[in-house]
């Protein structure tokens, strides 16, 4: 299985999500925002950063990169996308998930292992958790209060796109407490935290049990194994 | 250059956490006259040749496509600017 990490002037976890592609037994290919070219990846990666240094909107520079003409066309055939972080907020720009991304309500930039619930565990990206199961994954971001008007909010909650929600502290202000959302067809997720720095035992988050032993990120990279798999 | 003056601002129901600062150290200074700052972007979009009605559109179909997101942001105005008078 070929997974595709895009790199975008200003990403900085697309090699750390390279290498959670590759601990979870996939073959990562850096892709690159000029490009009009996906190499026939089986599955795409917008990772973290800074993309344009967040100029305009975070994301909003970005999601109209040359490449995100082919990311758009392959969402919409099915091909599953993950957006993390700043690839989040490019998903949000370009609408291929619901909602947008503001300044987090406290105005600070904010760092933690963040515990968050698995609200919906039958998307590409999510169906090797259970409905309901409650992981810790690193958060890192600025701007990552999740909005949405109140019609959206009440859609996506009634159908099932509220993927992930923070438990114990709302870390940015995001209303109804969401954490990550996939769109209709559950093919492409994006989220705030980070699961491709919780794929490594000694380098992820603490946990109750361990410092930084949390590996819970791996298993969104073996749900799109197993459906890749199929 | 011709100029075209393109002004975005954060939907009024949404929490504006800019504002939200500079109105309270409005509130620190006593100037309690003042009850509430928005912020909001200005774009000045300037143009190779004379602004007709083509151009305008184009460039609020770019505001409303790029400059602003919708979601959050309402696109408030995107007008020609007047030449600049010559300095006296």
């Amino acid at each position: 299985m070929r997974i595709g990490v895009i790199t975008f002037p200003g990403s900085l976890d697309d090699r750390d999500a390279q290498r959670a592609v590759r601990i979870a037994g996939a073959t990562p290919v850096a892709l690159w925002h000029d490009d009009h070219d996906l190499q026939g990846v089986d599955a795409i990666i917008l990772p973290g950063g800074f993309s344009y240094g967040d100029y305009l909107r975070a994301g909003a520079i970005a999601s109209h990169s040359p490449i995100m003409a082919e990311v758009i066309e392959a969402a919409n055939k099915g091909v599953p996308v993950l957006g993390i972080c700043n690839g989040f907020q490019m998903l949000a720009e370009a609408r291929l998930v619901p909602g947008a991304h503001t300044r987090n309500a406290h105005q600070q930039f904010i760092r933690r292992d963040q515990r968050m619930r698995v609200e919906n565990a039958t998307t590409v990206w999510t169906n090797s958790f259970q409905t309901g199961d409650e992981i810790i994954i690193p958060m890192k971001n600025a701007d990552g209060r999740f909005v949405a008007d109140a019609q959206t909010l009440e859609r996506i909650e009634g159908e099932g796109q509220v993927t992930f929600r923070y438990l114990e502290v709302n870390p940015n202000g995001s209303l109804n407490d969401i954490a990550g959302v996939s769109n209709e067809r559950g093919n492409v997720v994006g989220l705030m935290p980070h699961p491709e720095h919780a794929t490594e035992p000694g380098f992820g988050p603490d946990t109750r049990d361990a410092m930084s032993s949390g590996t819970d990120g791996l298993r969104f990279f073996a749900s799109v194994l197993s459906t890749l798999v199929g | 250059m011709p100029t075209i003056v393109v002004e975005v601002m954060p939907k009024p129901a949404l929490l504006d956490p800019q504002g939200k600062a500079v109105a309270g150290a409005l509130g620190r200074l006593g100037k309690s006259e003042f009850t509430d700052v928005r912020i909001g972007k200005r774009f000045e979009v300037t143009v190779d040749r004379p602004v007709d009605d083509a151009l305008l559109s184009e460039v609020r179909e770019l505001a409303a496509d790029m400059f602003s997101n919708s979601v959050i942001e309402d696109v408030v105005s995107v007008i020609a600017l007047r030449e600049p008078q010559e300095p006296a």
